[in-house]
């Protein structure tokens, strides 16, 4: 059995530096985000076989996905150009990346030096936390982690998330505030696009509230299934079967501050039931996960389709 | 009340109130500044009656399990300094950041309250975070929140320094949080106070130091890294300006204090703390000559941030060492903290003063500024006050901070240091009497104000130059402080 596993390993590691080589050396910007995107899949596989099912599901989801789905509109936008030539209209010159190349060469043996000389087995948590986790009656240590032991983090990392989709949309054309995201994409009723717009609705919907559920105990949570969700209202928007919100909505607004404003409360009131903020009561830790995490999914779904779609581009309707 | 958790949970509230307030969030400023105010003063009194560094376990869970907050005299003063230059500056965004009508909302009004309550929340929780990969998400805060007040006015070279700040802020926070998994996998502990027990000088915490060190470098703008600050600083709306120029770049630098004097201080290496005090001479002497070359009033600003961020950097070699015999010990630690927080004061001052005057000429080149202080007389008194603390003259926090830093480094026989803090003095004085003496001569024809600018508006910029000054005439108070829960390198020495 291991020895198919280390064939695996063989295969995989060449594969992810090749993809990550291609996507960086690559003339063509197409080519380098479609290695890029490669190049996600293939680490979400690493996570995999490194026994981190959650970082692959965040990995593939947002590493490979949205991410990808956001360089495309990218380049989408910019002016079709051949690659300049070195040290042409004042890109740097051969003697200046062979510095850089010399410079990040260097560090990247210093890192793997630095890596190497870890201690073995690597210090960690893993125990103390197995030990904490059944007082949380949750299974999922990931969850207990995000939700209950570093709940603080996960707090501040949602308001991140929405100030990035802020710093997107104040890229707003005065006049366009307001207005709605994105172009108003049409499609041909019969064609491919508004087909899978159809169908794979509805089972994305069930695998995002599962991937949702699950996370209290097994692999998943607000991030995964946030993901997912947003997937399928981007794959909707895209095939021209509904339309992005405009930003000015109350409602839009109210969902997007959900998830970190129910997540704050309950860390409030945590002062007045737990005596600590972002303290749970002892027996009322799972319904409270559970709560908190509904509203992230719901917000973080909202926020990253925004910000994929981008600052307003129409007036509002 | 735990009011270190109210600190950072306050102005985040804020901002999820302020975006579906829309058009109305400027009202909400009334409610937030003054609580955000009064919880930060109730922090201090805190720190100051207990005498010893306030901790508070996140969820009641401990380090290494959990995250602490905690609030020594340091972050006390820091919360504070943070607070009163935030609700100065908001209460002078309210003036420029409200809504054109009372049925339509415009982008900039919107935007502007849910991002600047956000930076208060991000600052506060970067001088309140006892973890460092909570401090990283503090960071990532921070960086979200300022590049957009970079770009709010929606000019088009705006939008160029905005996004020169996000790709330099964001390979800093990359190269901060590989530091942050590094230490993580040699030590098993995120949290500063266990990591200071279990750090050895050896490949993995030198490799962490370095990186960390280069990503909060790059994020403070230290010379040679300072390409992005001044079309940022100067780009922004003079409010946001004010902000970012006063307390942004230092909650990287403190993050970079707390990582050597409170964390790694057994992996620290003389020669890293010279190589840091270097740079900052390169940037005082460097900064202050661009300022003295701007045609731009704002500009000049900017380039004096740069230079004044040098001088925090001798605090690494300058800390400890033979200095036991001073009047006041630790005197270069005490004498980089003052200087943090007379320039934030001062420095607010000089961006809102200099805004005030953008507004009323409609314009902010130099050489068209004659005699302007007959027409603003209060504003052009402000930004003489706060040029006062950055040359260094008596009385002023400018001059304390700069005098414990020369005498230190004369003391301690490492007079060299003293030289380029002298001359960045001489050379701010230039900047400074470059726009002042214009200003406060009478011109052949005196500027033509576009629109008169209220007097409530004048004294805010007048208000925090003189707190930059009050700080040179209280001095003691803040020592008081600062002694509370100060790390014991800061009076051994680093290494």
């Amino acid at each position: 059995m291991n020895g198919a596993w280390l064939l695996l390993d063989l295969v995989l590691v060449p594969m992810i530096l090749a993809a990550a080589l291609c996507a960086v050396g690559a003339r063509a910007q197409f080519t380098g985000i479609v290695f890029y995107i490669v190049y996600g899949l293939l680490l979400a596989l690493a996570w995999v076989r490194l026994g981190a099912e959650n970082v692959a599901l965040a990995e593939a989801a947002i590493g490979a996905g949205l991410t990808g789905v956001l360089l495309l509109g990218a380049l989408a936008r910019l002016p079709a150009a051949a690659p300049a030539e070195p040290g042409a209209d004042g890109s740097p010159g051969t003697a200046l990346r062979l510095a850089a190349a010399i410079l990040c060469a260097a560090l990247a043996l210093g890192l793997g030096a630095a890596v190497l000389a870890l201690p073995e087995p690597a210090p960690g948590l893993a125990d103390v936390a197995a030990a904490h986790l059944p007082a949380t009656g949750l299974g999922n240590p990931v969850t207990a982690v995000l939700l209950v032991w570093r709940g603080y983090d996960t707090l501040l990392e949602v308001v991140v998330l929405l100030l990035a989709l802020l710093g997107v949309w104040s890229l707003t054309p005065d006049p366009l505030w307001g207005g709605v995201p994105g172009p108003r994409h049409r499609t041909r009723p019969e064609g491919v696009l508004v087909f899978l717009g159809r169908v794979l609705p509805p089972a994305g919907l069930l695998v995002g509230a599962h991937v949702f559920w699950a996370g209290a105990d097994r692999p998943g949570g607000a991030f995964q299934a946030g993901t997912i969700l947003a997937a399928v209202w981007l794959l909707a928007i895209m095939a021209g079967l509904t339309d992005a919100p405009a930003v000015r909505g109350l409602a839009l607004r109210l969902v997007l501050v959900g998830g970190p404003a129910v997540f704050l409360g309950v860390g409030l009131a945590g002062l007045a039931t737990a005596g600590a903020f972002l303290g749970y009561p002892p027996d009322f830790v799972k319904p409270l996960v559970v709560l908190v995490e509904a509203a992230l999914t719901l917000s973080i779904a909202v926020t990253l389709g925004l910000l994929v779609a981008g600052a307003p581009e129409r007036p509002p309707r | 009340m735990p009011w270190v958790v109210m600190a950072v949970a306050l102005p985040f509230a804020g901002m999820l109130l302020a975006l579906p307030l829309g058009r109305h969030a400027h009202r909400l400023a009334w409610a937030v500044l003054p609580s955000g105010l009064a919880v930060s003063v109730l922090l201090v009194v805190q720190v100051w009656r207990g005498g010893e560094t306030v901790a508070y376990a996140i969820g009641g869970f401990a380090p290494p399990l959990g995250i602490a907050l905690r609030a020594d005299g340091l972050s006390a003063l820091l919360v504070l300094t943070t607070a009163l230059v935030v609700c100065a500056t908001g209460l002078f965004a309210l003036a420029e950041f409200r809504p054109p009508s009372a049925e339509r909302e415009a982008r900039a009004s919107v935007l502007f309250w849910p991002l600047l309550f956000a930076l208060w929340g991000a600052l506060n929780a970067a001088f309140l975070g006892g973890d460092l990969f909570n401090l990283y998400v503090a960071l990532e805060l921070l960086t979200l929140a300022a590049v957009p007040l970079v770009s709010l006015e929606g000019k088009p070279e705006t939008f160029a320094a905005a996004l020169r700040y996000l790709l330099f802020a964001l390979l800093g926070s990359v190269l901060y949080l590989v530091g942050v998994a590094l230490l993580y996998g040699a030590y098993g502990t995120l949290d500063i106070a266990l990591l200071a027990g279990a750090a050895r000088s050896e490949p993995a915490a030198w490799a962490a130091g370095a990186l960390m060190t280069a990503g909060l470098l790059a994020k403070t703008a230290l010379f040679p890294l300072h390409l992005w600050l001044p079309p940022a600083h100067a780009g922004a709306p003079a409010a946001a300006s004010a902000v970012l120029s006063g307390l942004v770049v230092k909650a990287s630098f403190y993050l970079l204090v707390r990582l050597w004097f409170d964390a790694l201080p057994a992996v620290a290496h003389p020669e890293a703390a010279t190589l840091l005090a270097a740079l900052g001479t390169a940037a005082i002497l460097f900064g202050s000559v661009l300022a003295l070359r701007q045609e731009r009033l704002k500009l000049a600003v900017a380039y004096s941030t740069m230079a004044q961020l040098g001088y925090l950097f001798l605090m690494f070699p300058l800390t400890g060492g033979p200095t036991e015999a001073q009047p006041w010990s630790a005197g270069a630690w005490n004498g980089g903290i003052l200087h943090a927080i007379s320039h934030a004061f001062a420095k607010s001052a000089m961006f809102l003063a200099a805004g005030l005057i953008l507004e009323a000429v409609g314009h902010d080149r130099i050489a068209g500024l004659g005699g302007i202080g007959r027409a603003l007389p209060m504003t052009v008194f402000a930004f003489g006050l706060a040029g006062l603390s950055l040359m260094g003259l008596p009385p002023s926090g400018g001059f304390i901070a700069k005098w414990l830093l020369v005498t230190t480094a004369l003391a301690s026989g490492q007079w060299w240091w003293a030289v380029p803090m002298l001359a960045g003095g001489l050379l701010a004085a230039g900047y400074v009497f470059r726009v002042l003496n214009p200003a406060l001569a009478g011109a052949d024809e005196p500027v033509a104000l576009r629109r008169p600018v209220p007097r409530r508006r004048q004294a805010i910029p007048l208000v925090l130059a003189l707190l930059s000054v009050l700080l040179g005439l209280l001095p003691l108070g803040p020592y008081r402080l600062l002694w509370v829960g100060r790390p014991t390198a800061a009076e051994e020495g680093l290494g």
